[in-house]
């Protein structure tokens, strides 16, 4: 039985233990783990994570118990002082001894602390261990009660720095970050590239201070700013110091190992040190003359002392180590890769910029124009994985280079090529070094999904960068082997929606808990019930009164979940076309129940602030004053715009107001996978903006131009053009064709652009569906389409006038009070709900 | 707002103290839920009708300390019986409060019986 002896209970040791209990036969060692700190090794990247929830817990590497499940003893709050080489002992901050055979030095490193005059001053913190983060948050709280404009700074601008400052700001102090170089993150941007960061950060309030070395830290006991030079000081409440980190040497110091000039236990790439029982691994060891501060090369030296402890001496470093980094640092992408800043000028920069948008990306390419050898990305870092494995790999790259960042501009070329072209050794998790091929060799095992691979391989289980990467990975390897990718809805059900729609069709199934037991597993969740809702309604054209509990938030109460819990009524007003009367009725109505009300975007009249017992009575006032539902809260049509057209503008070439009423009602209260709007333009000018919708008519000479498939929001697409010059009927056919087409074949709260973005074909396919019926399918289409119009009911109506529907909008079932926790506030002349803390 | 949050904690069976008659089995749907108010506390009760279970658990969602839950889905995720919040969908066990989908603190959840067609919920107060 031999001893090993971990000095050092961070990421890297934990990770020593982890690879060495899955490989070596333990009833012949006996491992034991000695920790400064209180508690087991945590993740200490995800550091900043605990200023947001304070939960050790979470960061953890792994609970006491798994240390004992392994044999492993965990000793922690316990520093080892010295090493006696020639006995082969080690004594500890206790005075107890410990033998051993083999030592492995995880010590880590400890923040730098520049030695600026006054650093020992109250309120200057480093940021290191989770009892730093416990120290600074209460001097925060401290600050916040003795003035309202505290400010903090964070000395040093790397990515550490810049994590900790949102951080800080996040808990409500103003910040600014001072860095004595002339860029942020100097050793992985460039100044471009920091500039546009820069600017991304001070939108987010963020104070940034380049070029400034602090002379001194001014204050009387606590720090009360930071003085630059004579004449230039930022008053601060506290400092913050992130501003690198020092190898944790000195215990290899002491015990005559040898150590780089600057700091660091010397290694080998065998990882040991000078001693050949004694091994170091992670930010304490000194190999090739650097210090890695990352946490993958951490890893891979755990691995090789594992390796080497086992015998397999052949293990080792490799020559060059992938410094590459890719974070999101409060919602900005920020990645740097290989020789990010063309520091060996072997390479030739392309530079994107589009200060527009805030992205920055430059790649650095051989002067052969053959490889890449390293860029940076701010702002939009999607392409970070396939880059990183066409650097790393040295994949041929495009002709045009500039493709990589530019993406492939006409033709059909895919600039990026295939995840499927990477080599097998491709090392697509650098956290838990997962190879391409180990992930392919478990696809054709069986496993299918990315959950399965995590638990088989630990892929994405580090930080989780590669997810996107591995997906493609999965998705590719299973369509290259003839097998579909299942677009499952959710774990209640192995089927996708248009599956769904087919078996709740043909076998005739009335309720969603007759398709759960008859076509599901477990109780369902809140994907499967509101999307099977949608197909009931779809389908029989059911209205969201019948199976209430499955229905969505808003369409349970048939009215749209506001901020404050409250609700917002909006009835149809078809077209935008409203009478003086209804105008006058409608604000009568709000006046009545103080309601705050605005137009919509789609023509209409929204009322907000209504509680839950108040929805029918407001409903009842709406529909006596001959009101319907206007579906706002559906996953339905909603409104079709128009501009006024040829009835009163000089300009207008048809009647779009009476096209866009007609064609509203048409499609009023049919459920679809997401919700559809439509747009009905008297002439090109496009004021009722139809091609920003999902169908859209725009008046021209000799008919309508018909668009579909378009839209605003997040993602914003035009429609494309269906047909041209058709008349009112030969719309309405095609519109109808089209809608139906897409509510049965379209994946949950899938929007029409989304939709026809993956309909292989694309708008051609579309037109052969629709206009040519290359399907033969326009006959049924037609009558499904007919069978919803003709069963049409305002479920606003059928709930007033069902007492037991009414029953259900009551805040209480035991009670008549309402909620006392709405509060409102005053906003000009209405009113809107507390805003919320957080 | 935190000191509305203050008022929720886990209750034990073995910590009852108050069996609270809430309302009538028949108030509440299946497989859904409703809101009761005791004292100043609003809790949220579902009836699980498919597994016949009932759950109760406090009715604000400790996401934007809104007063919802009790609106919202229920159902499973790998068998643990949850809610999801109708604002954001926060989804929480029924069974022990955690929350699911993320890293927010445990809402508290409370014990239900059903004796004579009426739901009673227990209290420790």
């Amino acid at each position: 039985m031999k001893t090993i002896l971990v000095i050092g209970n961070g990421m890297v040791g934990y990770k020593f233990c982890e690879k060495f209990v899955a490989k070596a036969d333990l009833t012949e060692f006996k491992l034991i783990v000695f920790g400064e700190e209180p508690r087991p090794a945590y993740d200490r990247v995800h550091l900043s994570e605990y200023f947001a929830d304070q939960n050790a817990e979470r960061l953890s590497m792994a609970p006491r118990s798994w240390y004992e499940e392994n044999g492993i003893e965990l000793i922690t709050n316990e520093r080892v002082t010295d090493i006696h080489r020639t006995n082969k002992t080690i004594t500890t901050i206790s005075d107890k001894e410990y033998s051993y055979d083999y030592i492995i030095l995880a010590t880590g490193s400890s923040a730098f602390v520049p030695p600026i005059p006054g650093v020992e001053k109250d309120g200057v913190f480093v940021y290191r261990t989770i009892e730093d983060l416990d120290a600074t948050m209460a001097y925060v709280e401290e600050i916040k009660k003795q003035k309202p404009d505290g400010k903090a700074a964070i000395l040093g601008g790397g990515l550490l720095g810049l994590e900790a400052g949102k951080a800080i700001i996040d808990m409500g102090l103003d910040v600014s970050v001072v860095e004595f170089a002339p860029r942020l993150m100097p050793r992985q941007l460039d100044n471009d590239a920091s500039k546009v960061l820069q600017g991304k950060l001070e939108d987010l309030g963020i104070g940034i201070l380049l070029n400034k070395g602090t002379q001194n830290i001014e204050g009387d006991g606590a720090i009360t700013g930071m003085k630059f030079s004579k004449d230039e000081t930022l008053p601060v409440d506290m400092l913050l110091v992130s501003a690198g980190i020092r190898p944790r040497d000195e215990l290899a110091k002491t015990c005559g190992l040898e150590v780089g000039t600057r700091g660091g236990i010397l290694v080998t790439n065998d990882m040991k040190t000078s001693d050949d029982n004694i091994y170091a691994i992670g930010e304490c060891a000194l190999l090739n003359q650097m210090i890695y501060g990352l946490v993958a090369p951490g890893y891979d030296m755990a691995g090789v002392a594992v390796d080497q402890i086992l015998g397999e001496i052949e293990a080792s470093m490799p020559t060059s180590i992938d410094m590459s980094t890719k974070l999101k640092l409060s919602g900005i992408d920020v990645a740097s890769f290989g020789d990010a800043l063309n520091e060996s000028k072997e390479g030739i920069s392309i530079v994107y910029e589009n200060k527009f948008q805030g992205i920055y990306k430059t790649i650095n390419v051989s002067k052969d124009g053959k490889s890449l050898l390293g860029g940076i990305l701010v702002g939009d870092a999607s392409d970070y994985n396939m880059l990183h494995q066409i650097f790393l790999n040295g994949l041929a790259i495009p002709e045009n280079p500039e493709d990589l960042i530019l993406g492939s501009r006409g033709g059909e070329g895919v600039s990026m090529g295939s995840v499927l072209d990477l080599p097998d050794e491709a090392v697509v998790c650098s956290c838990e070094s997962v190879t391409k091929g180990a992930i392919c060799c478990k696809i054709e095992e069986g496993v299918d999904t990315l959950k399965g691979l995590a638990a088989d391989t630990k892929v994405t289980t580090g930080c989780g960068g590669c997810k996107p990467m591995v997906q493609d990975i999965l998705d590719e390897t299973l369509k290259a082997s003839g097998k579909t990718v299942k677009q499952n809805i959710c774990e209640h059900f192995d089927y996708s929606r248009q599956e769904l729609f087919d078996i709740i069709t043909m076998k005739g199934i009335k309720s969603y808990d007759e398709m759960l037991d008859s076509h599901g597993k477990g109780n369902g969740c809140e994907i499967c019930k509101p999307a099977l809702a949608s197909l009931f309604a779809s389908i029989y054209n059911e209205t969201a009164n019948e199976q209430e509990t499955i229905q969505d938030s808003n369409d349970r109460f048939l009215a749209n979940i506001q901020r404050n819990g409250t609700y917002s009524v909006v009835p149809r007003v078809a077209g935008g076309e409203i009478t003086p009367q209804q105008l006058i009725v409608l604000g009568e109505i709000a006046k009545k129940y103080d309601l705050y009300t605005k137009i919509t975007g789609g023509q209409r009249i929204d009322m907000f602030g209504a509680r839950l017992d108040e929805l029918p009575k407001i409903w009842k006032d709406l529909i006596d004053e001959g009101f319907e539902s206007g579906h706002a809260y559906g996953k339905s049509l909603r409104t079709v715009k128009s501009c006024v057209g040829s009835t009163w503008c000089r300009y207008g070439m048809d009647e779009s107001v009476s096209f866009a009423i007609e064609v509203e009602n048409r499609y009023k209260g049919i459920r679809s996978p997401h919700k559809f709007k439509g747009g009905v333009s008297g002439c090109i000018r496009e004021c009722a903006e139809a091609r920003c919708k999902d169908f859209g008519m725009i008046a021209v000479e000799g008919g309508w131009n018909l668009y579909v498939a378009g839209n605003g929001g997040a993602n914003p697409k035009h429609a494309e053009l269906l047909a041209e010059k058709i008349d009112n009927e030969t719309v309405v056919k095609y519109v109808d064709r089209f809608l139906m087409f897409y509510i049965k074949t379209a994946l949950p709260l899938q929007r029409t652009a989304a939709w026809l973005d993956k309909l292989e074909g694309g708008i051609e396919y579309l037109k052969d569906v629709v206009i040519n019926d290359s399907l033969g399918i326009c006959e049924d289409l037609d009558k499904e389409m007919a069978g919803l119009i003709d069963t049409y009911k305002c479920e606003w109506k059928q709930a007033i006038e069902n007492i037991e529907i009414q029953n259900r909008y009551s805040h209480f079932v035991n009670s008549e009070e309402i909620d006392e926790n709405l509060n409102f506030v005053p906003l000009r002349e209405q009113k809107m709900p507390e805003l919320w803390n957080a | 707002m935190s000191a509305v949050l203050e008022k929720y904690f886990t209750t034990n069976v073995d910590e009852v103290k108050v069996w609270f008659k809430a309302a009538p089995v028949s108030k509440f749907p299946e497989n859904g839920g409703a809101c009761v108010k005791y004292k100043d506390k609003q809790i949220a009760v579902f009836n699980f009708t498919r597994e016949s279970k009932w759950y109760a658990c406090q009715n604000l969602c400790p996401h934007k300390m809104e007063m919802v839950l009790s609106r919202g889905m229920i159902g499973d995720d790998c068998g643990t019986p949850k809610v999801a919040c109708p604002l954001h969908k926060k989804t929480f066990s029924l069974d022990n409060g955690e929350n699911l989908n993320g890293d927010l603190d445990a809402i508290a959840v409370y014990p239900v019986k059903v004796e004579d067609g009426f739901v009673y919920l227990g209290f420790s107060e």
